[in-house]
Order: structure tokens, then C-alpha cells, then sequence
């Protein structure tokens, strides 16, 4: 990579921006160091990792309101967890996260442990409770 | 309480926190001479291992491994601790913030602070350098970034302590103490000589060269297998891991390249010169091989001719990697 070849692409960062240090060839085919703002090959890989995890969720939502699946199934995919993480972060074992994922399961929970799942999943326990909110929420990667 | 810790961004992250604090204890190397001092090229593919649903590539050795490579190379003392109870690990790094010792900290970077959302996965392997604390706040020098950082100790706390696959366990490394300047021709030599071996000989499909085929014999296939949909997002996983943020472009290539150039101004060796525009080489396929997956995901329903291509372009790439490694195995340094 050439010096004037380093890619200057904007990327589809929401918070601040990060410039990463590159190394590429100068006119005299030394290498030194340079910033680039982003690639587009690059910013498409990670636009379309999320656009499927909200995809994803989007889908789990829809089992959701059909009171199939609980919020914290909905939830976790938002939190761009699996079973393994979220039962790590919970400190149970994944098989009762599975079991809390169904409906059924979701309505024995103990306040206790559904205010320790709000925290993990960085939610409100009302907001975990709440199937209006889950339905009104945007499902969206912003450009 | 604030330690003289000059914060310089790099490409990657292990790379910067050991050049970093290196420079602290009054040895200067770059950012390419500690990655390839501490062998930090590599190519793995993993079938058998799926990380978030998808099959791990990558692109460099494991996490942990450069910063243990440098400093056993260059005879430096060093140390290294992990914790079961997340509040005794904190009391740990402030002792040693105390002595004046910046520290090397493992986090993950799903909850840290100050990266912004697009970045935040759960991954578990990222380093940063604490080098001092006031009142609850500590000061971090974490290489991606451009500026120092800060974080409270609930912060670090969380990060220190992240779940899901490989968590950190409150992981951290110091230097103990540099007795002399180190001599580092034996110690680019053994680096170079490190990767080589194992970029050409290890026998098993997923490493090195080989890994490479195995990864273009596997892409081939996916559409087939996975159907488009899953195709393209293991594709994205390659790319991304390709060229994510710490790489420094086309997967830690181009540093690898400036290393050998490096290098062939201190061995007095000019071959390494011509080896580090074959790297060069190597790395910008690596970059047409990413624009042009790329363009799979602006059109997701292509047909197979496509993933066809670009695995043709890997088994090139495989070829030109396998030059240049086993003439490096070979050549007198």
C-alpha cells in the first residue's frame, strides 16, 4: 500500500471516530506511518454484521409479542450476547437462561433475579417487563 | 498519582502497550520491531471453533503471546498475575501504581467507555496500559486510541473482569526491571526465524500457508454449504478480522513489511529489502481480496463465480506467503 493509497473512507461511527495508524510505502519506498478515517470494504463488513444482528433481533421480536419467546431473548440478541455470555454474566447456568428465555419460564422469575437481568442487559426491570416498549423500538444501524 | 508514561496510538494493541512501556523503561523500538520481535504474524483458520455463530480467522498469534516473546528475547524481567476476586486485582494495580510501574491490563471491549458502539463486540483479548490513578479515576493509554483515556475503578473494574469465551480474570503484566540495553540482532533473528517455521511447517490444515489454502478450499464451498446468507456473513468475519481496527491494514502485513525493512538496515542484509516489498506485495492481494468480498455484501445474491474468485486469490496469496517464509527459514541472517 502506497502512502496515497491509504484509504480515507468515513465510517458509520455513531460516538466519536476512531483513525487507526497505518503503514504504508512513501515515494521513496520507505514505510511510515499514517491515519486513515476507515475503509469502505471494511465499513461494509462491519454495517453488515450489525444490519444482521438486527435483522436477527427483529425476528426474535416478532416471537416476542407472539408470546412465544421472553423479553430477555429480545434482549440479549441487542446486547449482541448468546446463551454462553449472558449465562456467564448472570452466573446461573445456561440452562435456566434457556428456560428464562421462554415465556413461561420468564414469569417465575424472582424480582431478584430480574432485576440482575435488566442490569446485565442494561435495561430498566420495567423496561424488561414491558412488551410496548420492545414493540415501539427502532431496529436500525444509523448511518 | 500520575506516572511519566509518554502514550503513543499503534495499529495494534499488544504491540502498543509493549512498545509503550518499553519506551518507558529508556528502550526504543517501533511499533513494527516489537511485532516482529514477539512473532506476531500469523495465519490461523479454525472449522472446529465458532466464535458469535461464525469460524474464527486470524490473522496474528494468540493474545498475550508478543508482549511474552519481546521481553524473553530481550532478557527483560517480567511479571504477570490473574485474579478470581475482581476487588483484590484492583488493590493489586494500585500497589503497583504506587511503586511507579505503568501496568499491562487484559480487558474486553464491550464495556469500555470510550470506544464507540460499531466497535463493541464481546471480545475478550484487548490490552491497555494503566499508568496512574486520582481519586476514582484511573488513567489509561490504550494504543487504538489517539489520546490518553480515563476510566473509574467501576469502570475497569467491569472491563478487567468481562465474561463470555477467553475472559481476561483480571489479567495484567509489568515490567520488573531492565538491568542493561539489550542487544536486539539476536533477538530479530530468533523473531524472524520464529514465524517462519511456523508460517511453513506446522502439520495441521489450519495454520500457517496451509491455513490459508484450507480457508480458500472452505470459502469455495460455503455458498453451498451455509446458503448466501450465512456465506456472506462468515465472508464479512474474514474481512473484518482482516481489516478491524489493530491490523494496521491487510491483516498486520504491511507492518510485517516495514519490519523486514527494518531489518535490513541493522543485519546489514539488502535480500531483506526486496523481501519486504514482496510482503508489501502480498499484503496489498490481501487488500484487493477484501474489496472485492466486499462487494458480495452490496449484492447478496450472487451467484458462486464469485466466491470461486476469491478463493482463487487466496490460494495465490498462499503461494506468495509461502516464498517469502521459507526463503526467510533459510537465509543466512
Amino acid at each position: 500500500m502506497k502512502l496515497d493509497e491509504v484509504p480515507q473512507d468515513e465510517a458509520y461511527l455513531e460516538e466519536g471516530k476512531i483513525r487507526d495508524v497505518c503503514y504504508a510505502v512513501d515515494k521513496d519506498g520507505q514505510y511510515t506511518r499514517a491515519l486513515s478515517k476507515g475503509w469502505i470494504p471494511k465499513n461494509e463488513a462491519i454495517r453488515y454484521a450489525w444490519e444482521s444482528i438486527y435483522e436477527h433481533a427483529g425476528e426474535t421480536r416478532r416471537l416476542v409479542l407472539q408470546g412465544k419467546l421472553s423479553p430477555i431473548a429480545f434482549f440479549m440478541e441487542l446486547n449482541v450476547m448468546d446463551v454462553k455470555i449472558l449465562a456467564d454474566y448472570m452466573e446461573i447456568s445456561k440452562r435456566k437462561v434457556r428456560r428464562h428465555m421462554h415465556i413461561k419460564g420468564f414469569k417465575k422469575l424472582s424480582p431478584e433475579l430480574l432485576s440482575r437481568y435488566a442490569e446485565v442487559l442494561h435495561v430498566t426491570p420495567t423496561e424488561l417487563a414491558d412488551t410496548e416498549i420492545i414493540r415501539r423500538m427502532e431496529l436500525k444501524h444509523e448511518d | 498519582m500520575k506516572i511519566d508514561f509518554q502514550h503513543n496510538q499503534a495499529a495494534h494493541c499488544e504491540n502498543g502497550v509493549t512498545a509503550n512501556m518499553l519506551q518507558y523503561y529508556g528502550i526504543n523500538l517501533s511499533e513494527p520491531m516489537v511485532f516482529g520481535i514477539g512473532s506476531g504474524y500469523f495465519f490461523s483458520h479454525m472449522s472446529f471453533y465458532k466464535l458469535n455463530g461464525m469460524y474464527v480467522t486470524s490473522f496474528r498469534v494468540w493474545p498475550g503471546v508478543i508482549f511474552n516473546r519481546v521481553t524473553r528475547r530481550l532478557g527483560i524481567k517480567v511479571n504477570r498475575r490473574k485474579f478470581s476476586d475482581p476487588d483484590r486485582a484492583m488493590q493489586e494495580l494500585d500497589r503497583l501504581l504506587e511503586q511507579g510501574k505503568p501496568v499491562g491490563v487484559l480487558v474486553g471491549v464491550f464495556h469500555l467507555p470510550y470506544f464507540p458502539k460499531e466497535y463493541r463486540f464481546h471480545f475478550n483479548a484487548h490490552n491497555i496500559t494503566v499508568f496512574g490513578k486520582e481519586g476514582n479515576l484511573y488513567y489509561v493509554s490504550d494504543p487504538v486510541m489517539e489520546k490518553v483515556e480515563t476510566m473509574t475503578y467501576e469502570e475497569l473494574k467491569r472491563v478487567r473482569f468481562a465474561r463470555g469465551t477467553y475472559p481476561p480474570r483480571g489479567r495484567m503484566y509489568y515490567i520488573e526491571k531492565v538491568s542493561s540495553q539489550p542487544d536486539i540482532r539476536p533477538a530479530i533473528i530468533k523473531g524472524i526465524r520464529n514465524t517462519a517455521t511456523d508460517m511453513i511447517t506446522i502439520p495441521l490444515p489450519m495454520f500457517g500457508v496451509k491455513g490459508i489454502r484450507y480457508l480458500a478450499k472452505r470459502l469455495r464451498k460455503w455458498p453451498v454449504k451455509l446458503g448466501g446468507k450465512a456465506a456472506a456473513l462468515n465472508l464479512g468475519q474474514v474481512i473484518r478480522m482482516l481489516e478491524e481496527i489493530g491490523t494496521g491494514g491487510a491483516g498486520f502485513r504491511f507492518i510485517y513489511a516495514a519490519f523486514l525493512q527494518e531489518c535490513a538496515e541493522i543485519l546489514q542484509q539488502p535480500r531483506l529489502n526486496e523481501l519486504s516489498a514482496e510482503m508489501t506485495a502480498a499484503g496489498d492481494a490481501w487488500r484487493a481480496f477484501a474489496w472485492q468480498g466486499a462487494r458480495l455484501f452490496k449484492n447478496r445474491d450472487r451467484g458462486m463465480t464469485s466466491y470461486d474468485d476469491l478463493a482463487d486469490k487466496l490460494m495465490a496469496i498462499a503461494d506468495q506467503e509461502e516464498n517469502i517464509f521459507s526463503q526467510l527459514r533459510h537465509m543466512k541472517l
